[in-house]
């Protein structure tokens, strides 16, 4: 098949890359832009291993084409970390096991991202209902709830600390 | 049981620190894994990250039947296609192999016979995937099928087309062993009871698909093909480097295998898997780097999980709850190859041993051959389907002798340190204190018996090595060895064979590591699963990395921390007993503590000091660190003594390994090497559990989960281990079930295998118990596996507990649970469950699941006792 140029902006950067029409975002991420934080861990979009953020939406990228995605923005796990140190959500996935074999973290952190920008204070519930996008073998969930608590709680003393600061 | 309190106490384990130290400054607290940035950025590797200039792909075509003789292999038009570089069959790799020394069946690719549906047949070597998946349709085949066997029982029956023609009657394996006299045991029994349970399948399901990428070197001298590096989701680098020189003829030492990281194993990397081999073979034939990674469907095919499983279980006790005898007959549907099996029948028997004291014990194992995928090792490797039996009539027999379920569980503990009567030895022992510690969480006494309608509670208990006494390939040999370099930069480089794969191996091995040194956890480097660089390690099973390669760990750090001592005691003027290592500082015993330069407790412990530093330099002559260095001092900085060390003994390095003691390798019967362990781990759970009547469908409210890991070195990686391992154990109970329907297995993806997802997850309260074992690296044991095991009974216990139905088939799936609950209401029976009783099972179902799968099956040959009389 022949190939055919795209532009994808991804993680805040324009990336022009030359792909087939037939070719998944996933395997464009990981094979044309070494972005191989997004994971395969099935073959239908049962696992959640791939998820990236499109516009702010988390969408799994082993069922989008990446000619389809020109022009939105691509937020990949890569993506994450800020001002090269951890987000609170990866610090807290560390300091409270959210994270075991690590295989399916990038998903998660791409799926908490979002819950995390669209609900101000979630329920245990929506916590749950949220992370059902994503399958993980190791950790029973339990912990992740903890870090997710844990995450929020240090993005609001972040928030209450920068907002006293600003008030100074 | 032989109780050994006459021979004095067990023997104390080698201590380091002395003796006025109550604590501890690095483990025994809650750390991020030392890994855990890499896995939440995304940028730590996994095998399938990976790739090299002119890498290609290989693709596997597999059977799509059971039981087939090859006549005829033709790959010249897949071959023909263009960017394909190589097809690979079996004669390009006839060595046999396979992961016990008894049990050589595999081959890279088939030679002359597939027998399972998805074995593997050849291999597709192209530039892209596409390509190698076009090229597989190419490849012709032509069999001659023949009559295959899918139920463990009719296999046993076979005269002839045997799957493997050395083993008569498809038996992979028996044992029959006795132990104590268990005829004069069920006579002196007050009540036995009798009955047949049945486990269905379960597989790991890792969320990484097995992977591997294998690349040749040249060799500078005779210009040709030479060393092979090997890079792959494996749990044990260094049986996959022993394999591969057995099927390449080539020497151990030209077989450098790699362990990125890897994405979950449960016992499913702990053994050779079919694509590690081919893609050497591959690369060797492609004179390119070869990279194969599985499909989730091909992963469900490599399988080598927990077999299906028959346990006819009988169960002898006194009117006051002690067991007098134990009888179990054990059949496992092992699949088409010995993968692990003989291993996996003799652990349902021998741990009938070392949890409860059962005096009597008689036990017959089956390992039976089947036209199915593999079964191999799986977390909790052979003892969870016996221990669903055993729990489950142990709660049936306390009902029966109106005994409370835990009361009746006290009543036969073990009286440790002891050798069992089949020979294994045990010596911290948690359990009473398990189950103290959950009858109080979950409130056992005031809430059983009072549950709401519908609404139940149940107990159970389960333990497992914490390692393997014996290792498979038998030698006197250590289990694990781990050299420390530490150099004067002050870094402190850890060269460990212990395979990291989600458990936290790489941080026990830091926190041991850094305990045992003194130092600050920043400075260790951990340089782990990489046959070139690491001594060799038999890796991450049987639960053995934190007792073996820790206490390896530590005796490396106590080597090289006796050579620091001497250098730093010359320089202190006192003995090097008087020196104390802690805090990243060395000091004299004497020395008030904190005035020793020692920092104040609320500064960051895991930073390294740079007191060593000497006027900006980092590194510094020695000349002028002693011109610097007047008189003795009271205290030195890690860094400055071992520096001064550098300077006394030149290169500063250790080693250490570890070997199971003599007296805790088990008993002389055949078969008695498994089973045996340094120590075991225990656990008692409570399970708390709703049944809606009107659909079967079982909830999990909340497991209470007690844990005895002797030490918990990082409490927050205990709580996940024994979290994830209950939380594996309900997935087993009700829901994850393979589905076969004539050798096919019909649920082979993420979404119809159903591992629960976080909404059907329940809360588990983990509580850690210490039971201080006296030979575990700082009195640690296990916790990554024991726990699985008590979840399935103490669920199955508690639906008894909540509707009165005993349910002795797994997992207890809504139609099951309906089932029985119909049948026990006299209620018009629902054809859902193949007309097999799930309180009194008789038979494994004859496509086995919970989906009673209607559609035609594939074709059948005329002999094939599988196949059905009438049109499907």
């Amino acid at each position: 098949m022949k190939k055919q140029l795209i532009e994808l902006r991804v993680n805040g950067r324009p990336r022009e890359l030359a792909v087939e029409p037939s070719k998944l975002l996933l395997e464009t991420l990981r094979q044309d832009l070494q972005l191989t934080g997004s994971k395969r861990g099935c073959d239908d979009s049962s696992c959640g291993a791939c998820t990236v953020l499109i516009d702010g939406v988390p969408m799994l990228s082993c069922t989008l084409l990446a000619a389809s995605c020109e022009g939105q923005e691509i937020t990949t796990v890569e993506g994450v970390s800020e001002h090269g140190a951890l987000a609170a959500i990866q610090k807290a996935y560390g300091d409270w096991g959210g994270a075991q074999c690590g295989f399916c973290t990038p998903g998660f952190m791409m799926t908490v991202k979002h819950l995390l920008a669209t609900t101000a204070n979630p329920s245990e519930a929506e916590i749950r209902e949220a992370l059902s996008s994503n399958l993980c073998r190791c950790t029973g969930y339990s912990q992740m709830y903890q870090a997710i608590k844990a995450a929020i709680e240090a993005e609001q003393k972040g928030m209450d600390s920068l907002s006293q600061q600003v008030a100074k | 049981m032989v109780e050994l309190r006459s021979t004095g106490k067990p023997r104390a384990a080698v201590r380091t620190w002395t003796s006025f130290m109550t604590d501890f400054s690095i483990i025994g607290k809650p750390i991020a894994m030392v890994d855990a940035a890499e896995k939440t950025t995304g940028a730590g590797k996994y095998t399938d990250d990976l790739s090299l200039p002119g890498m290609l792909i290989g693709k596997i075509l597999h059977s799509p039947h059971p039981h087939a003789r090859i006549k005829r292999i033709d790959t010249s038009r897949a071959q023909k296609l263009n960017d394909v570089i190589a097809v690979v069959v079996g004669a390009d790799a006839p060595n046999p192999y396979g992961i016990l020394p008894v049990g050589h069946d595999e081959h890279a690719l088939a030679i002359d016979k597939v027998r399972y549906i998805g074995d593997n047949l050849a291999c597709v070597v192209a530039v892209s995937e596409a390509t190698a998946e076009a090229a597989l349709e190419l490849v012709e085949v032509e069999y001659e099928i023949l009559p295959a066997y899918f139920d463990p029982e009719e296999s046993m029956k076979a005269e002839s087309n045997l799957i493997h023609d050395n083993k008569p009657h498809n038996l992979e394996k028996d044992y029959h062993h006795t132990f104590g006299d268990p005829d004069k045991g069920f006579a002196q029994s007050d009540y036995v009871t009798e009955s047949r349970y049945l486990a269905n399948e379960v597989t790991h399901a890792a969320m990484e698909p097995h992977s591997t990428l294998a690349s040749f070197d040249i060799d500078s001298q005779t210009g040709q093909a030479g060393r092979l590096t090997v890079w792959s989701s494996t749990q044990v680098p260094y049986y996959l480097q022993h394999k591969l020189s057995l099927v390449l003829d080539m020497p151990m030492s030209q077989i450098r295998v790699i362990k990125p990281l890897v994405g979950g194993g449960f016992g499913g990397k702990s053994e050779v898997i079919p694509l590690e081999i081919i893609a050497a073979v591959a690369a060797r034939k492609a004179k390119a780097p070869v990279k194969i990674t599985y499909t989730r469907e091909e992963v469900f095919w490599a399988h080598r999980g927990r077999p299906r499983t028959i346990i006819d279980l009988k169960t002898g006790v006194k009117n006051d709850g002690r067991i007098t005898a134990v009888k179990a007959r054990v059949v496992q549907d092992g699949g088409a190859y010995c993968s692990y099996g003989v291993v996996t029948i003799l652990y349902s028997g021998a741990l009938l041993g070392a949890l409860y004291d059962i005096p009597n014990i008689h036990y017959d194992g089956y390992r039976v051959l089947t036209n199915k995928p593999a079964c191999g090792a799986m977390r909790g490797h052979g003892t969870v389907n016996v221990r669903f039996a055993f729990e489950s009539q142990l709660d049936e027999i306390a009902g029966r002798l109106q005994i409370d379920p835990a009361e009746i569980r006290r009543r036969n503990l073990l009286k440790p340190p002891c050798i069992t009567v089949n020979g294994l030895r045990v010596q911290s022992y948690g359990l009473p204190e398990c189950i103290d510690k959950i009858v109080e969480r979950s409130g056992w006494k005031s809430r059983k018996g009072k549950m709401p309608k519908s609404r139940g509670l149940g107990i159970a208990c389960s333990h497992y090595v914490s390692g393997a006494a014996n290792s498979i390939i038998r030698s006197d040999m250590p289990h694990s060895t781990v050299n420390i370099k530490i150099d004067r930069d002050g870094g402190v480089v850890v060269y460990t064979g212990a395979s990291e794969i989600g458990q936290g191996s790489d941080t026990m091995t830091a926190q041991v590591a850094a305990e045992t040194l003194g130092c600050a956890l920043s400075r260790i480097k951990i340089v782990a699963a990489d046959t070139d660089l690491t001594p060799i390690d038999i890796g991450s099973y049987s639960s053995r990395v934190t007792f073996m390669a820790g206490n390896a760990t530590m005796r490396a750090a106590q080597e090289v921390k006796k050579q620091i001592a001497s250098a730093a005691a010359k320089k202190m003027n006192c003995a090097p007993e008087d020196l104390v290592f802690r805090d990243d500082s060395v000091f004299k015993q004497s020395t008030d503590h904190v005035g020793a330069g020692l920092r104040p407790a609320q500064e960051e412990q895991n930073s390294a000091s740079v007191s060593g530093r000497v006027e900006g330099q980092i590194l510094r002559g020695s000349l002028q660190q002693k011109r610097k260095d007047e008189g003795p001092k009271d205290s030195m900085s890690f860094e400055e003594a071992v520096v001064a060390t550098i300077d006394f003994h030149g290169a500063l390095t250790g080693t250490g390994s570890y070997a199971p003691p003599l007296e805790a390798r088990g008993g002389k019967h055949k078969g008695g090497g498994v089973g045996p362990s340094p120590a075991y781990s225990y656990s008692a759970q409570v399970a708390e559990v709703s049944v809606d009547e009107d659909t079967g469908e079982v909830t999990v409210h909340k497991v209470w989960a007690a844990h005895d890991c002797g030490r918990a070195l990082n409490p927050v990686s205990v709580e996940g281990q024994i979290i994830g391992s209950v939380w594996m154990g309900m997935g087993q109970a009700l829901t994850e079930e393979m589905v076969w329907k004539d050798g096919l297995l019909m649920n082979p993806g993420l979404l119809e295998y159903r591992s629960p997802s976080s909404v059907e997850s329940p809360e588990i309260e983990p509580i850690i118990v210490e039971s201080i074992d006296p030979e575990g690296p700082f009195g640690a044991k296990e916790c990554s596996e024991g726990s699985l095991a008590a979840t399935i009974p103490a669920i199955a216990n508690a639906i008894y507990d909540a509707v009165g139905i005993r349910l002795r088939e797994s997992p207890f799936t809504p139609e099951r649970v309906l089932a029985a609950l119909r049948a026990k209401k006299n209620a018009k029976t629902l054809d859902m469950t193949e007309g097999v009783d799930p309180t009194a099972p008789v038979r494994l179902r004859e496509h086995g699941g919970a989906l009673w799968f209607k559609g035609k099956g594939p074709e059948r040959h005329e002999l094939d006792p599988a196949r059905r009389t009438e049109g499907g």
